[in-house]
């Protein structure tokens, strides 16, 4: 999990109905970030309210000033939700401003490049099309997909490094009530049911009324059986060197006065 | 209600959760069942109810309250239950006078709208009484349904939207509760519905779901139900988050059982 926010760029965690990705995105800001601002676009994000506490240009306004920032030092953007987003905005707004986001490398003037900005963004897979999820899934640096098993949720980390290829990992962790993660080794033990050492198996032979076992003669005379499609040795003898008293078939022929036995030229009208 | 939903759920009107939104989603059957138990039990716990029945008549919610135990009657007459009967009053949008926006103002409109006379609608009938009395527990919206929202014309963002802010002002703001009714198509044909179902779904923190058998129509099984808790901190959560039950709906009740446990086959 360490790989996840060791590089910069777009950390994409998406997530599903059934396995719920926004504990996780708190425990990764809780151990990314030493200094938290929190943007509320969540009270009003289409300024519905007449109260004038929206923020002016709404969630992408908001996103787009955090592009002009000028302070040095690391960057950690957490959005919540990128499909939320995807929904309002068209897909080019959303993978522009992430774009601008995550490749800060330096300012104007600047003496000292500028640190690595990081954008953890939520997504929820069921909602988008291919198109979006593919889009976004090129711009991303990391990708964990959430999944899990008996109870137990596992976070799929692909990450791209340049000019490296991409790493697969694997991860089974919990979410502590303080949002801190827990990693656990592997999966948890799958519980497979045991059959009952004290029943003994049942024989279903045991009570027929007609027998199905063979007498030792029987069984001999069946085991020296050979199949009559079962290629062995003795057969390809057989085949190759036909035993001599043995009968074979003949075919007799008597040419009559207008058969040809000249096989050069079967025809006849060779005119040599 | 149904006690024995309530036990599934480990609740009971005297302690029932606040802050949370339930989603209620039908596939192959009904599920308003689920609607009348939550109408049931929320008037029970004493919580203020905004009720926008855009499918039934009030009569019809009114007949089958009353086998459960509630009078809507009463209800609204006291001023616990407030409820907006979108059959009746969508005929008032055409010919009440424009000087207020209707809750249903989008019937008018010939563009995609949204809802927000709807949500300005719940947000000033659940808003705290002015003389400081807390008559009751907590608001409580219900919704049924907003699949039907669809077919009237609006767009899944835009439910999804008016959803959103129903949880900002009443789960939020009010710590209350939101219960609201989807259609599962089932087939994947219906994007809009997909999209509205899965939104709906990451924005909730219980889902009850239910199915229609798999193998058809059953005298002694009518369904069965899937509950899925979607908060990572519930305490009474199972450890795999979900648990599927089937059930058989009577006069008066409905019954869970276990899967292949129906008392007709044992």
């Amino acid at each position: 999990m360490e790989s996840v926010l060791a590089l910069g760029g777009l950390v994409l965690l998406r997530d599903s109905v059934e396995w719920e990705g926004r504990s996780l995105l708190k425990a990764l800001v809780k151990k990314s970030a030493l200094w938290l601002i929190y943007h509320d676009l969540f009270r009003d994000p289409l300024s519905w309210s007449r109260t004038g506490e929206a923020l002016p240009g709404g969630p992408l306004g908001a996103l787009q000033a955090m592009c002009r920032r000028t302070d040095p030092g690391p960057f950690t953007i957490a959005l919540d939700s990128l499909s939320w987003l995807l929904l309002h905005l068209p897909c080019t707004a959303v993978c522009q401003a992430l774009c601008a986001l995550s490749h800060q490398h330096s300012r104007p003037g600047g003496s000292c490049p500028a640190e690595p900005v990081r954008v953890l963004g939520l997504l929820h897979e069921e909602l988008h099309g291919p198109g979006a999820l593919g889009a976004l899934s090129s711009l991303a640096q990391t990708e964990v997909t959430l999944s899990g098993a008996m109870g137990q949720a596992s976070a799929h980390i692909l990450s791209r490094r340049p000019r490296q290829r991409p790493a697969h990992q694997t991860q089974w962790f919990s979410i502590l009530p303080d949002f801190s993660l827990d990693l656990q080794g592997g999966p948890p033990l799958e519980s497979q049911p045991h059959p009952d050492p004290h029943t003994p198996p049942v024989d279903p032979t045991a009570h027929v009324t007609f027998n199905l076992h063979l007498s030792k003669k029987e069984k001999e005379a069946k085991d020296s059986l050979t199949l009559p499609f079962q290629f062995s040795s003795e057969k390809q003898q057989a085949l190759l060197r036909p035993r001599p008293g043995q009968a074979t078939s003949h075919i007799f022929y008597e040419p009559d006065a207008y058969d040809d036995l000249d096989q050069e030229d079967p025809d006849d009208d060779l005119d040599v | 209600m149904f006690p024995e939903l309530n036990n599934l759920l480990n609740i009971t009107p005297d302690r029932a959760e606040q802050g949370k939104l339930t989603l209620l989603c039908d596939a192959k059957t009904d599920g308003s069942f689920l609607v009348h138990h939550f109408l049931s039990f929320y008037l029970k716990a004493n919580c203020k109810v905004c009720f926008v029945a855009l499918i039934q008549s009030f009569s019809h919610y009114n007949i089958v309250g009353q086998k459960l135990g509630v009078s809507l009657t009463a209800a609204r007459e006291c001023g616990q239950l407030v409820f907006l009967e979108g059959l009746k009053s969508s005929v008032d949008v055409f010919f009440r006078a424009q000087a207020e926006p209707h809750p249903l103002q989008f019937l008018r409109e010939a563009d995609a709208g949204n809802l927000q006379p709807l949500y300005e609608f719940v947000r000033e009938t659940l808003k705290p009484m002015d003389d400081g009395q807390a008559a009751w527990r907590c608001p409580v919206l219900l919704v049924d349904d907003l699949s039907v929202l669809l077919s009237l014309g609006l767009g899944a963002v835009a439910v999804l939207d008016f959803i959103h802010y129903c949880r900002v002002a009443v789960c939020w703001e009010r710590k209350g509760n939101i219960v609201a009714l989807a259609h599962d198509s089932g087939d994947g044909e219906d994007k809009e519905n997909d999209i509205l179902l899965n939104g709906l779904s990451h924005q909730s923190h219980l889902i009850l779901r239910a199915e229609g058998l798999a193998t058809g129509f059953c005298r002694d099984v009518h369904g069965q139900l899937r509950i899925l808790w979607r908060t990572p901190s519930q305490p009474t959560a199972q450890r795999d988050g979900s648990l599927t039950y089937q059930y058989k709906i009577q006069d008066k009740s409905v019954s869970f059982f276990a899967k292949g446990m129906s008392p007709a086959v044992l």
